[in-house]
């Protein structure tokens, strides 16, 4: 019955990691994906003495940690304000409303951005016109790329990333907040010392998990959100392996890249486990 | 919230229940007013939405947008590609993800362990952009609607969810019995597992039905021909590539002011049209949410 699965997973997954000693060899499109001669650290060396490689690190690290930073915590500060609310009914509107925008494909959320955020015809364009900031077009501008970036995927995404915490929120003892109560514990202090405690464990998996990811950010709406005028601050690896790669048709060099991307991603993950293990005893493997 | 429950309780956590009380109607309002800002836009007069004049309530009614949205082959072209795609591609996922979940569930499985290893290694690990392209075109999947269904059937997160799930929903004894009665591994799969896992079922079909309906990456690389793109590759061409509509009311950015505040209703009624299906399943499979989540949590 796992037959099927082994198959799709060998075939899809694990040929193009054999794939990837194309990065250290010529493409010949005769001979596919193993590709000719070999090259070694060839494409590695004209990468990282590329004239575009600081910026791309740059760009692609301040993403990543900004959208760590900002918008890893937003989901728990929402599931502990989320778990204080006692009325049902607020509480299930509140989530549903909170999960919607999770559904939203990648391309209308841009899109929608877009909409809103225009200079002279949406609706946040008039809020800042309103508030004396004048034309400031967020979209083309490249101190206003990354928050933009940011704040949007918090919108997005922070609701349904809360499930999780709520799940282990609910799982927490009554009586732990009785005996709270008894000690003298305020409704702050109760969040401080038995619903953080509690959910310590999944905080920490999900944060190793993240940063797993931390050059890995999302090709798909950088690409969508990038324009001539925000290039110098919206060109990360991703997007920039795909114009070499699939647009340029430089296969070698293009998946030299991509490879060194996934190279740090999966160090910073060793190294934030291991930390992660010293410090609390939680690891993923 | 529970305010006159309490008689005696102190002003700091009366000060508290006040700051959740407001931080929660911030938050209902900056997730909730865009969502709402948009339907209204899309039935509203173009220019007076573009001057913001539309805040509250839809101003100078005007179904322009979806009119010219209907008119347009390529949304339609778009929707039907997409439906294929989704559903056949859901079908598939199910497909090849539920039997591979209930036999890694089984801890008589011997071979379970290994396998659970070399699934989870792709989660982290993988070939890249480069060689999975070159595989694809090798493999003739290119500009081809198998492109969409097979590569991706198994996923490895719906995978283990459903896996936790059914480790834990269906116990050991349950098959022992019925394999007391001549049940097959198979039989027992169809007839007993998965009637009991309809909640898990439910939920990694949604997702997986998302996933296909919001999928604008695999036609961006591997998709050349126009009748096979689906409805987010014509999404992004008319809401963020301007291509609005050839020959009708605008035809793009430097066809002036007038062309761009049609072209801007166009997109609140297209940011609808393509979403509003998923928003319609949802409710449905809501109740099940928290739960599938919940299951395929952490543990791998």
């Amino acid at each position: 019955m796992v037959f099927p699965a082994i198959v799709v997973v060998l075939l899809f997954n694990y040929v193009p990691m054999y794939g990837i000693q194309l990065a250290f060899r010529d493409y010949d499109f005769t001979k596919g994906l193993t590709g000719g001669a070999w090259r070694g650290l060839h494409y590695f060396e004209q990468f990282v003495t590329n004239y575009m490689f600081a910026d791309l690190m740059k760009n692609t690290v301040t993403i990543s940690l900004a959208t760590i930073i900002l918008g890893f915590p937003a989901p728990i500060v929402l599931a502990l304000i989320l778990n204080q609310v006692k009325w049902r009914r607020a509480k299930k509107t509140l989530q549903t409303t909170v999960y919607l925008p999770h559904f939203i494909s990648i391309v209308v959320m841009v899109g929608l951005l877009n909409v809103l955020l225009s200079p002279n015809t949406g609706i946040v364009g008039h809020i800042l016109d309103w508030l004396g900031w004048g034309d400031f077009n967020m979209l083309a501008s490249t101190r206003a790329f990354v928050p933009v970036y940011v704040l949007s995927d918090i919108w997005q995404h922070c609701g349904w990333n809360s499930i999780i915490y709520l799940a282990a929120l609910s799982t927490v003892d009554p009586q732990l907040y009785d005996s709270a109560k008894i000690d003298g514990a305020g409704r702050w202090q109760t969040i401080l010392h038995v619903d953080l405690p509690a959910i310590k464990p999944t905080i920490i998996i999900l944060f190793i998990l993240s940063m797993g990811n931390v050059l890995g950010t999302g090709f798909e709406k950088v690409f969508l959100m990038q324009n001539a005028l925000n290039l110098p601050v919206s060109e990360v690896i991703v997007t920039y392996v795909y114009k070499i790669g699939i647009i340029s048709n430089q296969f070698s060099y293009s998946a030299a890249i991509g490879l060194f991307n996934t190279l740090i991603n999966f160090i910073f993950l060793v190294a934030m486990n291991a930390i992660s293990r010293r410090a609390s005893n939680i690891s993923l493997w | 919230m529970e305010l006159a429950a309490k008689k005696n309780k102190s002003a700091g956590d009366a000060v508290f229940d006040a700051v959740i009380v407001v931080l929660c109607a911030f938050i209902f309002l900056i997730v909730a007013y865009p969502l709402y800002f948009v339907v209204i836009a899309s039935v509203s007069d173009s220019t007076l939405v573009s001057t913001g004049h539309v805040i509250l309530f839809p101003k100078g009614f005007s179904l322009f947008g979806y009119h010219e949205i209907f008119k347009d082959a390529r949304i339609w072209t778009g929707y039907k590609n997409t439906i294929v795609y989704t559903l056949l591609g859901t079908f598939v996922n199910l497909l090849f993800t539920l039997p591979a979940a209930y036999a890694l569930s089984r801890p008589e499985f011997r071979a379970r362990r290994f396998l659970m290893l070399l699934f989870v290694v792709t989660m982290f690990f993988n070939g890249g952009l480069i060689p999975t392209y070159i595989l694809m075109k090798g493999l003739h999947l290119t500009n081809n609607l198998w492109v969409f269904i097979i590569p991706f059937s198994v996923n490895i997160y719906n995978l283990i969810i459903a896996r936790t799930f059914l480790e834990n929903a269906i116990p050991k004894e349950l098959y022992e019995a019925a394999s007391m009665d001549g049940c097959t591994h198979f039989t027992f799969f169809m007839k007993v597992a998965m009637p009991l896992s309809k909640s898990v079922v439910s939920v990694i079909g949604l997702y997986y039905l998302v996933a296909h309906w919001n999928d604008f990456f695999t036609a961006l690389i591997y998709i050349r021909s126009n009748s096979l793109q689906p409805l987010q590759i014509v999404l992004r061409d008319i809401l963020l590539s301007n291509q609005v509509f050839a020959g009708g009311a605008g035809t793009g950015g430097d066809a002036g002011g007038y062309a761009q505040r049609y072209a801007d209703q166009i997109k609140y009624g297209v940011i609808i049209v393509s979403t509003l299906p998923i928003l319609l399943v949802y409710p449905f499979i809501q109740k099940y949410f928290e739960k599938g989540v919940m299951i395929g949590s952490i543990k791998g």
